[in-house]
C-alpha cells in the first residue's frame, strides 16, 4: 500500500524533496548554449563588417572595434539579465534576435558605405551614416528588453490590463491621424513626429493589441467556440458573436483607407483571425476571416488607386519597370545577381534598390549572401516563430498560451508579408522586416516582443514550486 | 585583399551563418525530445476536443509516464487513482506517500478545467494505511457514490469519487 513509486511517476508533491537533489527532474536551463550562440552571432557580425570593409576597399571601418564592443556588451548585458531574471526561459530567442539585429546593422553599414562612395563620385557632401543611429536604437531596444524582464515577473499580470492594452493599441494606431502630429512619408500616414523624432506607433500597437486579443479571447472563447447555428451545412457562430471579427475587419479597412497602409491592415486582421482560431479551434472562423478578407481585398482594389497600382505591379512588374515597379524589379535583379552563394558582402549593388535598408533589406541580403544565406535567414525566423509557439504550447495558463501564440503569429505574419512582397510572391506591402530593417520603432517593438516571449517561456519551463503538505491528524476521520 | 581571400571570407561567413542555424536546431531537437516523458499520453483527449476547446493541462511533474484507459494494464506498484470519466479520462495517478490535490488551480496535482470544479476542490491524503478524501469547501461538492462529503472520509477501493464532471476511482 505504501510502496513508494519510482521517481518517474511521483506526483509533484512527492517530488518536492527530490527536486533539488535529483538533477534529472530539474529542466536544463541551457543558458551556456545561449551564451555560445551569442558569441557566434557577435563573431558573424565582426566578420561580416570586416568583409564589407575589405571588399569595398574601405579597410577596417572607422571606430569599428568600439562599435563592435558596444554591440557585444549590449548582448552580454541582455544575457546576464536573462540568467538572473528568467533562468528557465528559452535559450534560442535571445541569440536569434541578436543575430538578426547584427546582420541588419552589417547590411546598414554596407549601404552606408555605398552611399558614401556615391557621394564622393558625385562630389556631394557625405551622407550621415545610418548604422550609428541603428546602434542607438539597438541600445534602446535592449534597455527596454531589460526593463520588461525586470518589471514583469509574471505575464499573467498583463491580463489585468486587457482593456487598457486595447485602448492603448487603438490610440497608438490612431495617433498618426491627428493633424499636426502625424506625418505622411512615402504615401503612408504611419508616422508620428515630434521634436525631430519620427516614430511608427503601429509597431508598438501590435504588441498592445496582441495583449488585448489574448485577454479578450480567454474570456469570450467559450461562447465563441460553443454556440453555433447551422447554416448551409457548416456550423457558424451566432450573428451577435460575429461582432468582434466584424469590428476588427472594419478597423483594418479603416487603417487601409485613412493611413493608406496595406501591410499594417493585413497584419492586424490576420492576427485577430489566427488568434480566434487558436482560442476556439473552430475552422469556421478561418473560413469567415478569409471570406471577409476577400471581400475587403476586392473592395479596396476597386476603390483605391494605390492598392490597384500595387496589384498591377505585382502581376507584371516589368511593365512598370521605370515607374511603380522599379523597386521590385531592382529587387528581383538583385536576387538574380546574388545567385546561389551571393556576391559576398560589399560586392553587390544592393544600393540600387530604393529603400534598401528598410523595406528591402532582405533583397540586399539576398543579393550579397545568395540563396544559401537568404534561406539561413528564413530559417532563423522560422526557428524564432517555432520557439514562440513552443512557449505557447508549454505554458499552463490560457492567457499565456494565447499571448505567446499571438506574438509568434505577429512575427510570422510580418515575415511572410515582407518576404513574400520582396520576392514577388504576394503584392508588396510596406511592413518593416523584424530586427533587420533600419528604424527605431520596429527594432524596439520587436525586442519588447522577445522579452515578453522570454517571460512566458520562463513560466512554462520553470519547475513547479511544491505545495507545502497540510499537516495531518488535525482533521477528524469518519469511517464509513 | 586578394580575390581568393575575399572568396574564402565570403564562404566562411555563409558557413558561420549555417553553423549558427545548425547549433540552434540541435537545441531545438533536444527540446523536442525532452518532454516525451513529461507530457500526458491522454488517449481520450482528441475525442473530447470538440467539447472542451482546450484540453486542460496538468502540472508537468504530476504526469504519470503512461496513462491508459483502464487500471488493469497499468504497471504501477501500489494504489492508483484513475480518472474514469470527464475531460481527463484515462489519466492514472499513482498514490505515493504524500497527498494529492484536485482543483482548477494550476498548482493542483490534478488540474481539472471544469466550471463545476473549484480552484482548490478536494485533497486525498494517506492516513494509517488508508486514503482519506477531504472536500476543501468546494462550491459543488465532492461525492462518493450519491453521498456528498461533509467530513474527511476514507476513500473505498473501487468507489466512484465524483468531482464536477470528473469521476475518479481508486484501485490498490
Amino acid at each position: 500500500m505504501r510502496a513508494a513509486p519510482t521517481s518517474g511517476r511521483l506526483p509533484h508533491t512527492g517530488a518536492r524533496a527530490m527536486s533539488q537533489t535529483e538533477t534529472g527532474r530539474r529542466p536544463a536551463t541551457r543558458r551556456n548554449r545561449e551564451l555560445f550562440l551569442l558569441i557566434i552571432a557577435w563573431g558573424l557580425g565582426v566578420l561580416g563588417t570586416l568583409q564589407v570593409g575589405w571588399a569595398t576597399g574601405e579597410g577596417t571601418p572607422q571606430r569599428f572595434w568600439i562599435t563592435a564592443s558596444v554591440v557585444g556588451v549590449l548582448a552580454l548585458l541582455a544575457h546576464i539579465i536573462v540568467r538572473w531574471r528568467v533562468p528557465f526561459a528559452d535559450p534560442l530567442l535571445l541569440p536569434l534576435a541578436t543575430l538578426l539585429t547584427i546582420l541588419g546593422m552589417t547590411m546598414i553599414y554596407r549601404l552606408d558605405v555605398a552611399a558614401a562612395q556615391r557621394a564622393i563620385r558625385n562630389n556631394s557632401p557625405p551622407p550621415t551614416p545610418d548604422v550609428y543611429s541603428q546602434l542607438i536604437w539597438f541600445a534602446v531596444g535592449v534597455t527596454l528588453f531589460i526593463v520588461v524582464l525586470l518589471i514583469l515577473r509574471d505575464h499573467r499580470v498583463l491580463q489585468r490590463y486587457t482593456y487598457t492594452a486595447g485602448l492603448i493599441g487603438l490610440a497608438l494606431l490612431l495617433l498618426p491621424l491627428i493633424p499636426g502630429l502625424g506625418a505622411t512619408i512615402n504615401g503612408a500616414t504611419l508616422w508620428v513626429r515630434f521634436g525631430g523624432l519620427s516614430f511608427q506607433p503601429a509597431e508598438l500597437a501590435k504588441i498592445a493589441l496582441t495583449i488585448f486579443f489574448a485577454g479578450y479571447l480567454v474570456v469570450k472563447r467559450d461562447s465563441l467556440a460553443l454556440v453555433r447555428v447551422r447554416f448551409l451545412g457548416i456550423g457558424l457562430p451566432r450573428p451577435r458573436d460575429l461582432g468582434p471579427i466584424v469590428v476588427a475587419w472594419v478597423f483594418s479597412l479603416g487603417i487601409l483607407i485613412f493611413q493608406r497602409d496595406l501591410g499594417t491592415s493585413l497584419l492586424f486582421f490576420g492576427l485577430f483571425v489566427a488568434m480566434l482560431y487558436i482560442a476556439t479551434q473552430r475552422r469556421s472562423w478561418i473560413v469567415l476571416g478569409v471570406g471577409l478578407f476577400a471581400v475587403g481585398s476586392v473592395f479596396s482594389y476597386l476603390a483605391f488607386n494605390h492598392v490597384r497600382v500595387r496589384v498591377q505591379v505585382w502581376i507584371d512588374p516589368f511593365a512598370f519597370a521605370d515607374t511603380g515597379g522599379y523597386q521590385i524589379v531592382q529587387s528581383l535583379y538583385g536576387f538574380a545577381n546574388g545567385g546561389m552563394l551571393g556576391t559576398g558582402l560589399g560586392r553587390g549593388y544592393p544600393q540600387l534598390v530604393p529603400f534598401a535598408n528598410t523595406d528591402f533589406v532582405l533583397a540586399a541580403l539576398g543579393e550579397e549572401l545568395g540563396l544559401v544565406g537568404f534561406i539561413a535567414i528564413i530559417m532563423i525566423y522560422a526557428i524564432m516563430v517555432q520557439r514562440g509557439f513552443r512557449a505557447a504550447v508549454a505554458v499552463r495558463d490560457p492567457f499565456g498560451q494565447l499571448l505567446a501564440a499571438g506574438l509568434s503569429i505577429t512575427l510570422a505574419l510580418q515575415i511572410f508579408v515582407i518576404v513574400g512582397g520582396v520576392t514577388r510572391l504576394i503584392p508588396l506591402t510596406g511592413l518593416t522586416t523584424p530586427f533587420l530593417s533600419y528604424g527605431g520603432s520596429s527594432l524596439i517593438a520587436n525586442w519588447i516582443l522577445v522579452a515578453l516571449l522570454l517571460v512566458i517561456s520562463h513560466r512554462a519551463r520553470q519547475p513547479i514550486p511544491a505545495v507545502e503538505p497540510i499537516p495531518e491528524g488535525a482533521t477528524q476521520v469518519v469511517q464509513r | 585583399m586578394t580575390e581568393l581571400g575575399l572568396t574564402l571570407v565570403r564562404m566562411a561567413f555563409l558557413a558561420g551563418l549555417w553553423l549558427f542555424v545548425i547549433a540552434a536546431v540541435i537545441v531545438l531537437r533536444r527540446d523536442l525530445a525532452q518532454p516525451k516523458d513529461v507530457r500526458p499520453t491522454n488517449s481520450a483527449a482528441p475525442a473530447k476536443r470538440t467539447r472542451t476547446p482546450r484540453p486542460p493541462k496538468q502540472p508537468k511533474t504530476a504526469k504519470p509516464p503512461k496513462a491508459s484507459r483502464s487500471t488493469r494494464d497499468t504497471k504501477t506498484s501500489g494504489p492508483t487513482l484513475t480518472v474514469v470519466d470527464g475531460p481527463l479520462v484515462g489519466t492514472v495517478i499513482p498514490l505515493g506517500t504524500t497527498q494529492i490535490t484536485i482543483g482548477r488551480a494550476a498548482d493542483s496535482t490534478i488540474v481539472i478545467d471544469d466550471d463545476y470544479v473549484s480552484s482548490r476542490h478536494a485533497r486525498i491524503y494517506p492516513s494509517e494505511g488508508a486514503w482519506i478524501v477531504e472536500d476543501l469547501g468546494s462550491t459543488n461538492g465532492s461525492w462518493i457514490d450519491r453521498t456528498r462529503l461533509t467530513a474527511p472520509t476514507v476513500l473505498p477501493v473501487g468507489a466512484p469519487l465524483r468531482i464536477g464532471r470528473t469521476t475518479l476511482q481508486m484501485s490498490s
